[in-house]
């Protein structure tokens, strides 16, 4: 099993007054295939953590690398280049172009990859297949229900085959029916052979996953280990 | 591995906004459409007057010159001699040369009319070839001739004849000139460039020195040279009119009255282009501030593109693009708009509707170049927005 996602001793320091220290050493790997819940109540570095996995921040000094990158050493470009190839991205709220059509939106994840148009509807229609949303393809994303747009929210995350998902409290804005449909989808695609990481506060959640990796205070507190 | 976004992907994407939120998109390219049109409608009406008195002045002539008699060296009236109609029109270059003469009398609709009220009307003798020389034309009944100026006679401007209440001289009506009756014999169409003949009532040289004591001396004669060699012809008639004292005569070119009148235009073209553009910057600054506010409700967007693998740079060439769309469509609604106007102000006053090319282009150029202008500022906010703080807001 190759690691795709690696933080070695990583601290995150934002600056105010006083300065606030979000991560302090903080020290994981995910290997391919892994299905890892990222668990801890609010304030313990978790949003911190998945920013910085997510490529979308630097460390403040520690290491972390994407499939072997070294986020703190890349420049803009590069680091958006590793987020379009390397990583899918699931929010909380969805975060959907209201106006576009569920497959206009699942394409966008391919977007800033180049892909040209037509392949990348064809890999849209792909994927919404594959979290069972085939049905939904032409309807704009405004009249889809809750589930349905997180369900959206992967595919576009899938889209690209990424080396890892991310996924930040999936189901934090779903009722617990829907909530328990995305949860079961992510472990039929972990099964299928996608690395998901979930960052989640929900207990019930993270115990269901293979791997849990527990946050308090910016450390690792607890750490199920690799499944390997 | 890089980040890419292909240049056919970046108009849809930058299109998304403006499809959500079409009204506001509508809104805030109307100040540039306003000022686009305004400047276009400037041009247009201006080009087209413009064209009228080019068509105008290429009707009457350039060729039209008038020698009158100007002030002695010691400040009066000067008087031209018997012959200088005759040497004015056997001069080099001359086409035609008409003779006019004021006369000290007055010209009334009956004699029962108090000799103040005098209309404003003159009394003029006139060759019997000034119609031909003038270019102009009879709206009833015929020109002096040769025969005609020996009688009591008549033939009345345009304005004169409206003043007395002429219609037509089929009744051959009468007018009361000097303490003459006189029969109108003809009425003249308006004459651009000798308006000071639209108030007179033209007799013959014959019955004036009968009547009135008229002794030859011209005040003013019209003369139509020859289109090439009107400024040659111009010098040579001061002396030609009167040899004795050349420096007294004063040679006229009317046409110059009408290309005065372009240059007016063009001074008011400067202000109003002026208004315009004052418009047009309000315009861009409207979009500006519409794109600035697109840009803090579109954080979420944002933080999702740059997510996805989208560069500041594309993040930032997104909302400029956006911007230059909303400035070339508030161009092109503009100069559709101006050229209305140009053609609706044009055709209501009779003139051909002109919207110089020029015009068109330097419209849309300038609309496109605010819509960049504007754009800049959200752009950069856009691009420089970390990914963090943009998802953060969600």
């Amino acid at each position: 099993m190759s690691a795709v996602l690696e933080l070695v001793e990583v601290h995150k320091v934002y600056p105010g007054t006083p300065p606030v220290e979000s991560l302090r050493g903080v020290t994981f790997t995910v290997d391919s295939g892994e299905l890892v819940a990222v668990a801890g109540p609010s304030g313990s570095g978790k949003t911190t953590l998945l920013n910085l996995a997510a490529g979308l921040d630097r460390p403040s000094s520690g290491s972390v690398r994407i499939t072997g990158h070294p986020v703190e050493t890349l420049d803009d470009r590069q680091l958006s280049g590793v987020r379009a190839h390397r990583l899918g991205v699931v929010f909380q709220q969805f975060v959907l172009l209201e106006r576009l059509s569920a497959t206009e939106n699942v394409a966008t994840g391919l977007i800033y990859r180049g892909v040209p148009a037509a392949e990348r509807r064809q890999a849209a229609r792909a994927a919404l297949d594959r979290v069972g949303l085939g049905h939904r393809e032409n309807f704009p994303a405004a009249h889809l229900s809750g589930g349905e747009r997180q369900r959206v929210a992967i595919a576009r995350a899938l889209v690209g085959r990424p080396a890892v998902v991310l996924a930040d409290e999936p189901t934090g804005n779903l009722d617990s029916v829907a909530g328990q449909g995305v949860v079961a989808l992510l472990h039929e695609l972990n099964a299928d052979g996608v690395t998901i990481v979930v960052i989640t506060h929900d207990e019930r959640i993270a115990g269901a996953m293979r791997r849990r990796v527990e946050l308090r205070d910016g450390v690792v507190v607890h750490d199920s280990g690799r499944a390997s | 591995m890089r980040s890419h976004l292909r240049l056919a992907d970046l108009l849809p994407v930058s299109t998304v906004g403006l499809r959500s939120r079409p009204g506001r998109a509508a809104l805030s390219v109307l100040g540039v459409a306003i000022g686009i049109a305004a400047m276009v409608a400037v041009l247009g009406v201006t080009r087209s007057s413009q064209a009228d008195v080019l068509t105008e002045i290429d009707r009457v002539g350039t060729n039209l010159l008038t020698v009158a008699n100007g002030k002695t060296l010691r400040g009066g009236e000067a008087r031209l001699p018997v012959t200088a109609g005759q040497a004015v029109a056997r001069t080099q270059g001359v086409l035609s040369a008409a003779v006019t003469a004021t006369l000290p009398v007055r010209v009334y609709r009956t004699d029962r009319i108090p000799a103040g009220r005098t209309g404003g009307l003159s009394v003029r003798v006139a060759d019997p070839g000034l119609l031909t020389t003038l270019d102009g034309a009879l709206l009833h009944g015929r020109f002096l001739d040769p025969a005609l100026g020996r009688y009591p006679a008549v033939v009345l401007g345009h304005y004169a004849a409206t003043t007395l209440g002429i219609r037509d001289v089929t009744d051959r009506p009468r007018v009361y000139l000097g303490d003459h009756w006189y029969t109108v014999v003809g009425v003249m169409a308006p004459v651009d460039l000798a308006p000071e003949l639209d108030t007179a009532a033209l007799i013959g040289a014959a019955t004036a020195t009968d009547d009135f004591g008229y002794e030859g001396n011209p005040t003013r004669i019209f003369v139509r040279a020859q289109t090439e060699r009107t400024d040659e012809v111009a010098g040579l008639l001061g002396r030609a009119a009167n040899p004795a004292h050349p420096e007294e005569v004063a040679v006229s070119r009317p046409s110059e009255a009408l290309t005065a009148r372009l240059a007016v235009t063009d001074a008011t073209t400067v202000l109003l282009l002026g208004l315009g553009a004052v418009a047009l910057l309000v315009g861009g600054i409207g979009i500006a501030n519409v794109l600035v506010i697109s840009v803090l409700e579109r954080r979420g967007e944002i933080g999702l593109r740059r997510a996805l693998g989208a560069t500041r740079g594309h993040v930032g060439a997104q909302f400029l693009v956006e911007s230059l769309l909303l400035g070339a469509a508030g161009g092109t609604a503009g100069v559709i708009l101006g050229a209305l106007i140009t053609y609706a102000t044009a055709t209501g006053r009779g003139w051909p509707a002109l919207v110089p090319p020029a015009a068109i282009g330097a419209g849309l150029a300038a609309a496109v170049l605010i819509g960049a202008g504007a754009g800049l500022y959200p752009a950069l906010r856009a691009a420089r927005l970390s990914p963090t703080e943009a998802l953060r807001t969600l």
